[in-house]
């Protein structure tokens, strides 16, 4: 009798990673934008895998998305995937051999009502996590939607689906802190939490975390705050003088941060796809 | 056990082998058993400031390899007490300089002295991390220049956490030494302030060292300028040396030097 060794497993994963949200295509300027991007924060995007999502994509005539995916390679990134689809672009997807993935986790049509203030907050009290709050309005949107359109069961689908995510996002990671400077060439990755640092962050230097990034003396180098694309995550430092601040992979340089709360206490948020910089205390 | 203390900056021509041979020197009149010792292999400037060059026989890299015992190489100064120096060598390159050698020498060392002043190369590649290793202090060379306070920066990351202090999850001290001071440049926003300096690094200030003729003097003349107790230069270092022993003296030579009577007299 021979036992032959298990070769492989197969499991189930998430993987986080980052997203080319495609607009415009083709585009004379769009490999030499694609360059600049990455190299404003090579930390960030040199060598990533990336995925194509083409959930704001609809061109007018026929996609050379080889092209594209060469482009991609030029810049430094490394396409593993295209996202959100279009039925009418499908074929040309598949041409390129990447897989097409299923749509991006929210579409307009279900995404909670951005007016409705009171409730957020309410809710935002008292779970204290601005993604899980998201996450649960957008299933209550979607299921009042769906009440309208479509059978019961599958609403009630919708609901139990988006109850495991919740409860996987509760888990608490403990910050990590850092007491000590951190200086020119030096790099801080607070991975899966938030970072908090005490002392200042010197030019040259980069401070990274999945979550927030709280520094409580000077920011002069690099902060990025949700880089795994959580866009709730904030950025607070006691004095802005930062080269760039970035939250999921949206970011500004400093020319654009001076004339906004610089040198002071500031609050960085994303918001509307845009960063919002503002003064703590300046009511 | 010695105090190990590394003289360091990252850029290069920023007044390291000055201030190390000031401050060992002034250690060393103070009565502490002192040895300087030059990191720089292959460039070999310590024993021309402190003008031994011509008693240089054996040097660091041959007690490395145990061509030399200490004894034999380490040259004593013939105007201070208590005061030795470890030469480099001229002829080899930057790599004959191991770890394990280096820790040997400094564990003998430390036997003996009170004080090891290690004179850094410049940079932050080997050499210089090779100088601040085994370190209990920093003195961190700095130029009111932008480049010279960011590669000073840059140091003190490396410092607290290439250092065998850093391994070992202990802090190395780290005191700040601005040198070439020129406070007219300041004035003229040519140069940054000490101010300046200070909130960018945002450690200790052990002393300010104003630009003089009197450092250029005294090299060529290879005696260290802290022995020219009537220069600022010489002043500013005896200074530094009393704070590394908890006096509280005041920072001096911040401000334009008001002319003398005399000196206008003169038109100067
Ligand atoms: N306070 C000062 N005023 C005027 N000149 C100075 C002063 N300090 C240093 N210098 C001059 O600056 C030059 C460089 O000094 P020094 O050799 O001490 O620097 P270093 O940092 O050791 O350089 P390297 O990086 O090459 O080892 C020398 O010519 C020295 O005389
Ligand atoms: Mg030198």
């Amino acid at each position: 009798m021979s036992v032959s060794e298990v070769c492989f497993q197969l499991k189930g994963s998430n993987i986080t990673s980052i997203v080319l949200e495609l607009k415009n295509y083709p585009s004379s300027d769009f490999l030499n934008q694609l360059q600049n991007k990455v190299s404003q924060a090579p930390q960030l995007f040199a060598d990533s895998a990336v995925v194509i999502s083409l959930e704001k994509f609809s061109p007018d005539s026929a996609v050379d998305f080889h092209a594209l995916i060469s482009d991609c390679f030029e810049a430094g990134l490394h396409p593993m995937a295209f996202r959100a689809v279009a039925d009418e672009l499908l074929d040309a997807v598949k041409q390129t051999g990447l897989p097409a993935l299923p749509g991006a986790a929210r579409s307009a049509s279900v995404q909670a009502p951005e007016e409705d203030n009171s409730v957020q907050d309410q809710t935002s009290a008292a779970v204290g996590d601005g993604e899980q709050v998201e996450m649960s309005l957008e299933a209550t949107a979607e299921v009042s939607e769906q009440d309208l359109t479509a059978s019961e069961p599958e609403a009630v689908k919708t609901i139990i689906e988006t109850r495991v995510e919740i409860q996987e996002k509760l888990v608490h990671r403990p910050a990590k802190i850092i007491e000590r400077p951190v200086r020119g060439g030096q790099q801080i990755y607070a991975e899966g939490c938030d970072l908090i640092v005490l002392a200042q962050v010197s030019e040259g230097a980069e401070v990274l975390a999945d979550g927030n990034v709280h520094i409580y003396a000077p920011l002069r180098g690099r902060a990025l705050a949700g880089v795994k694309g959580d866009s709730n995550a904030r950025i607070f430092c006691q004095q802005l003088e930062a080269e760039l601040v970035s939250i999921a992979g949206i970011f500004i340089l400093s020319d654009e941060l001076k004339d906004k709360a610089w040198k002071q206490t500031a609050h960085i948020q994303l918001k509307d796809e845009r960063l919002e910089i503002a003064k703590i205390n300046d009511k | 056990m010695a105090k190990i203390i590394v003289v360091t900056s990252g850029k290069g021509g920023v007044g390291k082998t000055t201030t190390s041979a000031s401050i060992g020197t002034g250690l060393a009149q103070r009565g502490h058993k002192t040895v300087i010792i030059d990191f720089d292999v292959g460039l070999r400037n310590l024993d021309l400031i402190m003008g031994c060059e011509r008693r240089v026989v054996y040097d660091f890299v041959n007690v490395i390899n145990g061509e030399s015992n200490l004894k034999q190489t380490l040259i004593k100064d013939k105007r201070v007490d208590n005061l030795y120096i470890l030469p480099a060598s001229q002829t080899r390159d930057k790599d004959a300089l191991s770890q394990e050698g280096v820790e040997k020498v400094l564990d003998e060392l430390s036997e003996d002295f009170d004080f090891i002043v290690c004179d850094s190369p410049a940079g932050i590649e080997r050499g210089a991390q090779m100088a601040l290793y085994f370190a209990d202090m920093a003195i961190v060379v700095t130029n009111p220049e932008v480049s010279s306070v960011r590669d000073s920066d840059r140091i003190l990351g490396i410092l607290q956490s290439k250092s065998r202090k850093a391994e070992k999850g202990e802090v190395v001290e780290e005191k700040l030494l601005v040198t070439r001071y020129n406070p007219e440049r300041v004035e003229e926003g040519e140069m940054l302030s000490v101010e300046d300096v200070k909130e960018i690094l945002a450690i200790e200030l052990l002393g300010v060292i104003p630009e003089s003729e009197a450092v250029l003097k005294a090299s060529n003349q290879g005696s260290p300028v802290i022995l020219d107790d009537e220069s600022n230069s010489g002043k500013a270092y005896s200074d530094a040396v009393g704070r590394l022993f908890g006096e509280e003296i005041e920072h001096r030579f911040l401000e334009i030097e008001k002319k003398g009577f005399f000196k206008r007299l003169m038109g100067a």
